[in-house]
């Protein structure tokens, strides 16, 4: 499948699909499980400076009429625990690009720092969590707050750095242009958007926490768009995430600008094999149109 | 998915376990869990006490740590949120079951062994617990069961000691074609030892952190496996290939640590 190789921020791929963060990440054997089922590369969950149980459950809420939502509320064992699980993935060959989080743009240099001498091969800034107070989307809305973090961050790695952007905003050009400005090295779009359900029974809301974020394939659309218009407005390559479960999803979001995307709540059904199917239809979809590869793709849709 | 049910009868099992029962319609095969989400307080996995071919289905609850606390002082007309089942089940086809209970797992052994029952199984019993007010499920084994053997820890029902005690004499003159059990992980470590030189084929049901439950979190990751939909139950023979079993657990924060 050599079609669907691709490099993108420095670093090569063997093909566009990677297992998005969230998802499968608390083990180093689960990200490998991912990654011998087809993925081109994964992020690991969302990591902190300590460890950190997340909310209580009901953490998720799933409907067949409008998809999943979750406030796990950022769980994850802390750097120096998550140490092995890396580690582990990365003695199988699995490309790895490990994901950050903290509450100033200090400690999200202090996480980078650490992800980097694990030696994963980028870092992925979750810039856009929509649940948890004091991070993600509370810091990545603010374009000033968002460029701060990842000037902390290029000036203390070497490493390509992702700046995982939030749809909850008004105006996707202007994040992805801050972030552009400050160094970033891609854009990865969009996080899960926020939202609630309320059981009318019980007459209560469902999650622990309240509100949470919103996946699956409701989500394709604003994903799209929200790629679409930060393409046209920075020069560097997205990662585009949102709602893909097939083949054709995968191709409209090259089309919309992608170079490389994300899949995560589509796992919950297909597994680790589901990689491997949407990397072929993807290679089958590129030959039906004559492309040579997938850069040859990106952005296309522009091309009105 | 989630459906909100209410409880229909609260039997008090022992001290510490308490089994509720509610009606849900979707069809759950013995070993399957389902998620109980008691409104402002938790929501936990539950094996299914009744499950297979009941309209009331049940969870039977040990007082662990505050959710099964609050789950243990449900009263009759509560509401519990339920989803599932979820996970893998019991293989019913085994013709001689022994099966192995310590404490509260035998809350997911009971219904599997009365529904191999039905299917004409021969079926031995070894529970155990700490004590002899605490043996879960007693009356019920001995209403189906071709054999019932007690053990407690402190000898006050049975013999004295832990159910793993009983083992070697029962496999050696049983000829079963299949161990399943459930209860401490430790015991099961133990059990599976005792099986596998016997030649036993071996079932065992797990427990660890739940969250999503549909595959997603990866909060009860076992070796290359997610408890929540390859399990609960796993063949001895993929349990001896996982460093976990009986050795490490995740915590809600996903820190591995030692069991």
């Amino acid at each position: 499948m050599d079609l669907l190789q691709t490099r993108v921020t420095g670093v090569d791929f063997r093909n566009p699909i990677l297992l998005a963060s969230g998802i499968w990440g608390e083990s180093g054997i689960s990200l490998t499980r991912a990654y011998e089922g087809g993925a081109g590369g994964v992020v690991t969950k969302s990591i902190g400076s300590e460890p950190r149980s997340g909310y209580p459950n009901p953490t998720i809420e799933k409907n067949g009429t409008w998809g999943l939502l979750n406030a796990m509320g950022l769980p994850n064992p802390g750097i120096e625990s998550y140490g092995e699980e890396v580690r582990y993935a990365l003695s199988r060959g699995v490309r790895v690009v490990g994901s950050v989080f903290g509450g100033t743009a200090e400690e999200f240099a202090r996480l980078s720092q650490a992800m980097e001498a694990l030696g994963v091969a980028a870092i992925e800034l979750n810039l856009s969590c929509p649940h948890a107070k004091g991070y993600g989307s509370e810091i990545g809305s603010d374009p000033e707050a968002l460029a701060e973090v990842v000037r902390a961050v290029k000036s203390a790695v070497r490493l390509p750095v992702w700046a995982k952007l939030t749809p909850n905003t008004a105006d996707p050009a202007s994040l992805g242009r801050a972030a552009e400005r400050a160094g970033a090295d891609a854009i990865s779009a969009i996080n899960t958007l926020r939202g609630m359900a309320i059981d009318p029974v019980t007459m209560r809301p469902i999650l622990s926490h309240v509100s949470g974020g919103l996946s699956g394939p409701a989500i394709k659309p604003i994903g799209l768009a929200f790629v679409w218009q930060v393409f046209e407005a920075v020069h560097i390559p997205i990662i585009g995430i949102g709602g893909i479960s097939r083949p054709e999803d995968v191709f409209e979001y090259l089309l919309a600008g992608a170079s490389l995307v994300e899949v995560g709540t589509a796992v919950m059904e297909g597994g680790g094999p589901l990689f491997g199917q949407l990397a072929r239809g993807v290679s089958d979809i590129l030959v039906t149109h004559g492309l040579k590869s997938v850069s040859e793709s990106v952005g296309a849709a522009h091309r009105r | 998915m989630r459906q909100i049910v209410e409880v229909e009868e609260v039997v008090r099992e022992t001290p510490s376990t308490v089994t509720l029962r509610f009606p849900y319609e979707p069809t759950a095969l013995p070993g399957q869990f389902v998620m109980v989400w008691l409104p402002g307080v938790d929501e936990v996995p539950m094996s299914l006490s009744y499950s297979d071919g009941e309209v009331l289905k049940g969870v039977t609850v040990k007082v662990m740590g505050e959710a099964s606390r609050r789950l243990n002082e449900v009263h009759r007309g509560d509401l519990l949120g339920i989803r599932g089942p979820y996970g893998n089940h019991f293989d019913l086809s085994p013709s001689k079951i022994l099966v192995v209970a310590g404490g509260s797992g035998a809350a997911v052994l009971a219904p599997a062994a009365e529904a191999a029952k039905r299917r004409g199984a021969h079926i031995s019993v070894a529970l155990g617990a700490t004590t002899a007010t605490e043996l879960l499920f007693k009356e019920r084994f001995r209403r189906f069961a071709d054999e019932v053997i007690i053990s407690t820890d402190d000898g006050t029902e049975g013999e004295k000691g832990y159910v793993t005690d009983l083992l070697p004499s029962l496999l050696a003159r049983g000829h079963y074609s299949a161990l399943w059990t459930c209860g401490p992980e430790v015991m099961m470590v133990k059990a599976l030892r005792a099986a596998t030189s016997h030649g036993v084929p071996y079932f065992g049901s797990l427990e660890r952190v739940m969250k999503c439950a549909v595959n997603l979190c990866d909060a009860c990751a076992f070796g290359p496996y997610h408890v929540c939909t390859e399990g609960p139950v796993f063949p001895g023979t993929v349990l001896s290939q996982v460093e976990d079993f009986g050795t490490f657990k995740r915590e809600a924060s996903g820190r591995k640590v030692r069991a």
